[in-house]
């Protein structure tokens, strides 16, 4: 049964990049990526991968696909069509292809038990994990006590992009004081979406904090909160305006807490050194080593989640901006 | 007995949420324009959503994946909704009119969103 | 010969290949890195897939089950899909400073406009004077 689910998900996932490829109108291209970014997210559930599952669908069929659109209002919506066949690139991919599908005739066999990927790690981790660490979810205790030093890296990728989009997309005071109104005139009169999106969000802003508190016991997790936080966030800026939301969430504010999550996740590391143990060792931090590993895991979690919540509102906020100044001073 | 008859009550609210699901989408490609598509895409689909939820909600048993279950319904029902009237509003605030035996285009709403566009 | 994992895996490099040719062939900025974004989401499956244990269920914890898939490779993908969004916002505000600086998103169009710029830069070192005002807004039709 997973396999006939697999076999059809798989060739919806070839249709959809074929048509992706065809089109002309950028419009349709980005629906169809956020389709993609949906179906693949179902198909990691079929493979067991609920963690990631949950992380493509809140982050490629949500943020992404949104900033797409944002960008796509400030450049046009149509691609112009080329004026050669490429020969070459379509050789090139040809050819490829033909070495990597030559490749794959030597993997191990799918699903079974024995492959080298299961052998040397992975059964430790599986095996001692409730020991250790007394977390249910492994790809959790893996995530931020194992591996923590990797989760600092990717947290910091975050912050670089959101200092490298705000540098980037900077808007002058004077485009601001332009953008006085409190709401933009078109959305005054859908009652309907104001109501139902004032409705929504407080229990999206608590189920992106149960997910974050969760994420020991099921899938979830400081990212998957953060990007759900954001997305909150984002729907509401959408329906009652930049201005009204900027009141919440000013700039000051936002750049301040994308640097405290960082700060968070490398102070519980320098803490944990200041202890006497090693960098990002959480064994140290109360009395008893698998305690400590629980406040550790909540602790750098939490530091995620707010950098990863901040970081994606500013770039929503960034993109918006951008559009404003063009509507008033971009011929 | 009694589960039994739950069996086949959720196995016959899966298959008939299956089926309006795939009406939905045979709609949606034999349809001419946009706000029948959108008519037939968002009736549908909500249906069928919401038989097939019922139908796991039967085979879930009385434990908190019933409760997550009932959650999701009931968001399903009030977002999905909300996102179909969102494009048909959106859809004639870009000009387009519904293609109908009367000419609607000399409404003053749709007049209106026409002059503009 | 193990026929559903080698579909797995045949499709996995269709979609490689089909990212790769809309990198390279296409000439939209945009279109670029939506094709780049299917070619990132392909080598996820790639990984997931070979942690995928036939009879197994997801690796959390729990005493009802006694073999869990691989744990180690949803680990690695989480990080590259967070890595992968962020390269994209970042290269879509590039996208957006090069379509105001030089005015279309069409990568011949803007190599054209470098081109030129590069040649006129050149004549004015040499001591021609320009006979009529090239700029950026008169270029782009």
């Amino acid at each position: 049964m997973e396999t006939l689910i697999d076999i059809v998900l798989l060739s919806f996932l070839v249709l959809t990049a074929l048509a992706v490829a065809k089109m002309h109108d950028l419009f349709a291209v980005v629906m169809l990526s956020g389709i993609y970014s949906l179906l693949s997210a179902s198909l990691f559930l079929d493979l067991d991968a609920v963690d990631v599952a949950f992380t493509e669908a809140s982050v490629g069929a949500g943020i992404s696909t949104l900033l797409f659109l944002a960008s796509l209002k400030l450049v046009g919506r149509y691609e112009k069509r080329t004026r050669y066949r490429p020969m070459l690139a379509l050789g090139v991919v040809l050819a490829t292809g033909t070495l990597l599908i030559y490749g794959t005739l030597d993997m191990p066999h799918f699903g079974s038990p024995d492959t080298p990927v299961h052998q040397h790690v992975a059964p430790r981790y599986l095996n001692d994990s409730m020991a250790e660490i007394g977390v249910p979810n492994v790809v959790t205790s893996v995530l931020a006590s194992y591996r923590g030093y990797d989760t600092l890296g990717e947290t910091l990728v975050i912050f670089t992009a959101g200092i490298g989009v705000t540098s980037l997309l900077r808007v002058s005071r004077r485009t601001k004081r332009e953008e006085q109104q409190r709401v933009p005139a078109d959305m005054q009169q859908q009652i309907i979406l104001r109501v139902v999106a004032k409705w929504m969000l407080p229990l999206i802003m608590v189920f992106a904090l149960y997910v974050q508190f969760h994420g020991d016991y099921g899938p979830g997790g400081g990212f998957q909160a953060g990007v759900i936080f954001a997305a909150g966030v984002i729907l509401y800026t959408m329906l009652y305006g930049l201005s009204t939301t900027q009141k919440v969430f000013p700039r000051k504010m936002l750049e301040l807490f994308a640097a405290l999550g960082v700060l968070l996740y490398g102070g519980v590391g320098i803490t944990c050194l200041l202890l006497g143990g090693n960098f990002l060792d959480y064994n140290v931090l109360r009395h008893d080593p698998v305690h400590g590993q629980h406040l550790g895991i909540l602790l750098v979690e939490l530091g995620v989640g707010i950098t990863v919540a901040s970081v994606m509102i500013m770039i929503f906020f960034k993109f918006t901006w951008r559009t404003v100044k063009h509507k008033y001073f971009v011929k | 007995m009694i589960e039994l008859l739950l069996d086949i009550l959720s196995w016959v609210l899966l298959l008939s949420g299956s089926f309006f699901c795939l009406t939905g989408g045979i709609g949606l490609m034999r349809f001419p324009e946009f706000f029948s598509r959108i008519h037939a895409a968002s009736l549908t689909d909500t249906l069928g959503a919401s038989l097939i939820l019922m139908g796991l909600m039967l085979q879930a048993g009385i434990t908190i994946t019933l409760a997550k279950l009932i959650m999701i319904l009931i968001l399903s029902l009030i977002a999905g909704t909300t996102a179909s009237h969102a494009m048909a509003k959106a859809a004639l605030k870009s000009g387009m009119c519904p293609l109908d035996q009367v000419d609607r285009s000399q409404q003053p709403e749709i007049k209106a969103y026409k002059d503009k566009s | 010969m193990n026929l559903i994992g080698l579909y797995n895996y045949w499709i996995v490099v269709t979609l490689m290949m089909i990212g790769f040719y809309v990198v390279i062939a296409h000439e939209n900025l945009i279109k670029k890195l939506v094709g780049l974004s299917i070619f990132q989401t392909s080598v996820f499956f790639f990984y997931i897939s070979t942690g995928k244990i036939h009879g197994a269920t997801a690796p959390i914890l729990d005493p009802k089950y006694d073999l869990y898939s691989n744990p180690l490779p949803h680990v690695l993908i989480l990080t590259a899909i967070v890595v992968g969004i962020a390269t994209t916002a970042l290269g879509l505000a590039l996208v957006v400073r090069i379509q105001e600086s030089y005015g279309s998103i069409e990568e011949y169009e803007i190599q054209s406009q470098d081109t030129q710029d590069q040649m006129e830069s050149q004549l004015e070192a040499y001591g021609f004077r320009k006979k009529h005002d090239l700029s950026i807004q008169n270029l782009d039709e």
